[in-house]
């Protein structure tokens, strides 16, 4: 029981000493909106989650996370261009990630294969 | 007590461990396609009819515009237009033969193929019946535009697109894209088709070709041989073998036209292939149907948008 009370304590002391620190830092700022962001898309909730990362993206230019999230909510609804800026800026920022590069096969895949068709 | 609490902590800090580690999540996603055409002007769609040859085992035009009216019906906002299926060959050949000795060049708006085009579509009308006829019997009907009453003679071969033009009383077979050629015409005939849109109600009119021809071809083929070593393991090798297979061609040329004006307004062309190893024996309409199967997808996202499922992963 008293293992308890101070694992509880020491929970509440880490989740309110976080903010603090998230403030001084853009990254931890950014990667809580990125978080948020992967929460309410696994919801299906994709517009809530492009303006998260949109934020994410803007406190931090350079986080190669929130650019490949953005586009794959992008992709998700359909605006392609944006989804290729957004995953060859992730790419750009961290060019051996295999998990961006991966989303970014995928994708050029369905979209080659779109305007392929298209131009028949 | 205690080691309840004790395995309640662990799997806590396990649970607070593993979200802390992981940096990434899989989700499904759904990309949508949009339609390569804007059909927001229409609100219906007739699947009319198709110049159709090849293997006389399947009615091409019968069995294209069934496929793609059933397929319309369940994947397309359009509704789709039950019509009787135009006897596009007979009416193309008529048209051709009205216009007399030409080289198969498309029918000009307005010129004189407007007035013989009217009697054309009043013609194709009544064929409609016949059509339906065919419709009713069983698949393996030969193909659209067999011998016909109305059928116009011939016109004098002088040229290489009349020297396929069929004798009188004689349906014309279509065998390849040569034979296919000089009935094109039909499509730029924008009065004809003028006429049918006012016939229902202006509708997005889908029509075209559809080639469908038997063929073979030899040559070596890999496949996979299970074969056992001198330790008696199973193995598997690929083997390169001398075949002569045969199989079909499909090649649909999809044509899109605006039934408020007659104009085409998008086309798409295809062609899918198929071979079998001599010991199958794959019925034509089978073939077929495997074959459209391929195209199908493609044909529908034309006019409709489409989904199409998949997995990202999404990083912290």
């Amino acid at each position: 029981m008293r293992l308890l009370s101070i694992l509880g304590a020491s929970l509440v002391v880490v989740s309110v000493a976080a903010p603090a620190r998230a403030e001084d830092k853009p990254r931890e700022s950014a990667k809580k909106h990125v978080e948020f962001g992967i929460s309410v898309a696994q919801k299906g909730l994709w517009r809530e989650a492009i303006y998260r990362w949109e934020q994410a993206a803007k406190i931090d230019p350079n986080y190669p996370a929130a650019y490949n999230d953005l586009a794959v909510a992008y992709e998700h609804e359909g605006q392609f261009d944006k989804a290729r800026k957004a995953y060859e800026k992730a790419l750009e920022l961290e060019p051996e990630n295999q998990l961006i590069r991966q989303n970014y096969e995928l994708f050029k895949e369905i979209n080659d294969r779109t305007n392929r068709r298209g131009s028949r | 007590m205690t080691a309840r609490t004790a395995a309640a902590v662990a799997s806590l800090a396990l649970a607070l461990t593993v979200s802390a580690c992981s940096n990434f999540y899989e989700v499904p996603i759904e990309t949508p396609i949009q339609p390569k055409m804007d059909v927001t002007p229409f609100q219906r769609v007739l699947i009319a009819g198709f110049l159709a040859g090849g293997s006389e085992d399947v009615d091409a035009n019968l069995e294209t515009v069934r496929l793609l009216r059933s397929q319309l019906r369940s994947k397309s906002s359009l509704r789709v237009i039950d019509a009787d299926v135009l006897p596009l060959l007979e009416l193309a050949n008529e048209q051709r033969a009205d216009k007399g000795p030409d080289t198969g060049a498309p029918a000009g708006s307005g010129s004189n193929g407007s007035g013989s085009n009217g009697s054309g579509s009043n013609g194709g009308g009544s064929n409609g019946g016949g059509s339906n006829g065919g419709g009713s019997g069983s698949n393996g009907s030969t193909t659209a535009g067999g011998a016909s009453a109305s059928q116009a003679p011939a016109a004098p071969a002088a040229t290489a697109g009349a020297k396929n033009a069929p004798k009188p009383g004689e349906a014309q077979h279509i065998r390849d894209e040569k034979d296919l050629q000089p009935l094109e015409g039909i499509f730029a005939n924008v009065d004809f088709w003028k006429k049918i849109g006012e016939e229902y109600q202006n509708p997005l009119i889908v029509t075209g070709s559809v080639l469908f021809t038997a063929h073979a071809r030899s040559g070596f083929v890999q496949r996979e041989q299970e074969v056992i070593d001198q330790v008696g393991r199973r193995r598997v090798v690929p083997v390169r073998t001398y075949m002569e297979r045969k199989g079909f061609i499909l090649q649909p040329k999809f044509i899109f036209i605006d039934g408020r004006t007659g104009t085409t307004i998008y086309s798409e062309s295809y062609k899918e292939e198929v071979l079998y190893s001599p010991q199958q024996a794959t019925p034509a309409l089978s073939s077929y149907f495997e074959l459209m199967d391929r195209l199908v997808p493609s044909f529908l996202s034309t006019l409709s948008s489409q989904k199409i499922k998949g997995s990202r992963i999404l990083m912290k």
